[in-house]
């Protein structure tokens, strides 16, 4: 039998009967469909967040107090709590560590704040100029806070594009432009600052959004704010280069290890953390997420594939006397395991090329609906064709070969 | 002129020891190239069991079985499709056409397997047609939208495309009426007289097997009586059947 007559065989045999066919190709469409789609979106949203945690800044290392934060929890004492990381250390850094090229200083804590009648409860920082370059923060409009606002302690505030949103839109279906902010005067926890600048956005990282945030100057959040100007919450340390970033975060450790004096670095009082161990750490979660959706997704491809073993065992006994005639007439055992294996894995084939399709606009659904961002990959596409090829020789071997096994004599006489 | 099937004291037994049932208990005989043949004898009396070692659908327990020169009384399965579809062209009484399925595929079908490009297969299968006096217009339309009479000559058709050695029926005017059965009956004598097809037909029905060259009597396993039928019945063509409309 040729490869040619093989398949005409197959299309033949699998479009006589177009509703069961159909039915049962279901089953591979929506496994391969959800397979396709809760993979884009746990690769998604693996993407979004690495590149948000880029976004965060180059080179960048964060030195915070107390013990490890993991990343993406804001279970994290407020300002205060935890009072090991001081100004001088960060000086200390600056000044005696190589291969640095900036150190941005960080006091934040969560404030009501109110323009007219619109509050908003947002996240207000106390920093330097030196946040700017470190944190990479490019200005939408007017200048971010510089070193002479923090030395006047200048009441100046500079918001970001979440809150100019919450606090200067002229309406709920209307939104605001950075020029109504600018020059006005904002109340935090009743102090009155003016606003200076508005940033671009920059997108949520992970779980926290990164919009929505007031920048003030340093020495005014510590003063009005925080009352206080022994303590930071943050120390940002951009290395000069990527290759020294090892170097920048091995003589931080060990100098603020000295300052304080630590000689048992399990009783460590900071946290210095890098953007690739967030990345890392990101990662690791969203890949178990992804592993989740596709196990889950699985699970429906198999029941898929067992529907394509039910209906083959059916086919199989209903055809019982086609498989006589084809045996008497000269067909080989191969020959007949051939013929329905290849119309199992044409099923499933068919199913599967269906799903990718099914599965691809879930996803793209997905992300123009709700919002999420999604990532279709090309090796995944791949590996979807192959298992629903493989679901397809899987359970139909099982079924061809009983049919291949059938004698013909008793399956000629079969009722 | 030579012999195409050659037995020589079949004998086929099933189960063993105390359950051991023979079926055939030593049949001999050779039919010889030209020959139309009618095996007869009542359910029981091993006639199946004899057509489907004929049709090397299975092998004798013991004896020689030689089909068109060759021992196929010893192969193996494998090697028993190989011979079943050279030499071997079978006529059911259920004739077993694939449901929706054209006539012209149908008879194609057997070449399938003996893997002949579609353009040559179609060209011997509508000679097959032909031969076996299909009418042409019904050649598209499907084998379940057909009468029973036009489906036993499309399975006719098919058992003449890979040009085989002996055309095996089985009961084919068995699920028939008497007119029909009798144009069915007409086409197997035309293949033999006209084409020189060796026929061997299987029935329990003696009027049947009138229609052949050769009568053999089968009863419990066993060849009572083998001799040329004296009184050969010519049966009618479709077209010299007077219609009658009931």
């Amino acid at each position: 039998m040729t490869t040619r007559d093989l398949f005409e065989e197959t299309y033949n045999a699998v479009t006589v009967n177009k509703v069961r066919s159909g039915l049962t190709m279901l089953g591979i469409v929506i496994g391969i469909a959800s397979v396709i789609a809760l993979v884009a979106v746990g690769q998604g949203s693996q993407s979004s967040i690495q590149s948000s945690v880029e976004s965060l800044g180059a080179n960048l290392i964060m030195v915070t107090p107390g013990v490890q934060r993991t990343f993406g929890s804001n279970v994290r004492g407020a300002a205060g709590t935890s009072e090991t990381l001081t100004p001088d250390d960060a000086a200390a850094i600056g000044s005696s560590v190589d291969n640095v090229a900036a150190v941005a200083q960080e006091v934040s804590g969560r404030y009501q704040v109110i323009y007219k009648s619109n509050n908003s409860n947002t996240s207000v920082m106390g920093t330097n100029a030196a946040y700017e370059e470190v944190r990479n923060v490019s200005m939408d409009t007017g200048s971010f806070v510089t070193d002479t606002d923090v030395a006047n302690s200048n009441r100046i505030a500079v918001i970001g594009p979440t809150v100019l949103q919450n606090l200067f839109a002229p309406s709920s279906d209307a939104s605001a432009t950075p020029e109504m902010a600018i020059g006005n005067t904002i109340k935090i926890k009743g102090i009155q600052f003016t606003v200076v600048g508005v940033t671009a956005s920059k997108g949520t990282s992970g779980f926290s959004n990164q919009d929505d945030v007031i920048y003030v100057p340093l020495s005014v959040a510590q003063h009005y704010l925080l009352g206080s100007t022994k303590y930071l919450t943050e120390v940002d340390v951009e290395a000069s280069i990527q290759d020294s970033m090892t170097q920048v975060q091995e003589d931080i450790t060990n100098l603020l290890l000295e300052r304080h004096n630590i000689t048992d670095t399990t009783k460590q009082d900071f946290t210095v953390t890098n953007q690739a161990s967030i990345v890392s750490t990101a990662s690791s979660v969203t890949d178990t997420f992804t592993t989740l959706l596709a196990a889950i997704a699985a699970i429906s491809l198999v029941v898929g594939g067992i529907g394509i073993m039910n209906m083959m065992l059916t086919t199989v006994t209903e055809r019982t006397r086609e498989i006589g005639l084809r045996k008497a007439i000269g067909a080989k055992k191969r020959d007949i395991t051939l013929q329905f294996l290849a119309e199992s894995v044409m099923l499933t084939f068919t199913g599967g090329f269906i799903g990718i399709v099914v599965g691809w606009l879930a996803a793209l659904a997905i992300s123009f609906f709700a919002g999420i961002a999604t990532s279709i990959s090309i090796p995944y596409i791949l590996l979807a064709f192959f298992v629903s090829a493989a679901i397809g020789i899987m359970f139909g071997y099982y079924p061809a070969r009983r049919a291949a096994g059938l004698n013909p004599i008793e399956a000629l006489r079969y009722e | 002129m030579k012999n195409i099937i050659e037995c020589k004291n079949i004998k086929k037994a099933y189960g063993e020891g105390v359950a051991e049932v023979v079926v055939l208990k030593g049949i001999t005989f050779s039919i010889q190239e030209g020959e139309f043949v009618a095996i007869m004898g009542p359910s029981g009396s091993g006639k199946s069991t004899l057509m489907h070692i004929l049709g090397a659908l299975d092998t004798p327990t013991s004896g020689e079985y030689f089909l068109d020169g060759k021992d196929v009384s010893k192969l193996s399965d494998e090697e028993l499709a190989d011979i079943r579809r050279e030499k071997i062209g079978f006529v059911f009484q259920a004739f077993n056409l694939l449901p929706r399925t054209s006539v012209l595929r149908n008879v194609t079908l057997p070449l399938i397997y003996a893997n002949m490009p579609k353009d040559e297969r179609e060209v011997i299968a509508k000679k097959a047609l032909t031969d076996a006096a299909f009418p042409e217009a019904f050649w598209s339309y499907h084998s379940n939208q057909i009468s029973g009479g036009m489906m036993q000559r499309v399975a006719i058709a098919r058992s003449l495309v890979n040009d085989p050695a002996l055309v095996l029926a089985d009961e084919p005017t068995g699920n028939l009426d008497s007119k029909t059965g009798e144009i069915v009956l007409h086409t197997f004598q035309s293949l033999n007289m006209q084409h020189g097809k060796t026929i061997v037909l299987i029935t329990h029905e003696p009027y049947v097997a009138e229609h052949a060259d050769r009568i053999i009597h089968i009863l419990d396993g066993n060849i009572v009586t083998d001799e040329k039928n004296k009184h050969k019945r010519l049966a009618r063509n479709e077209k010299d059947i007077p219609h009658d409309h009931t």
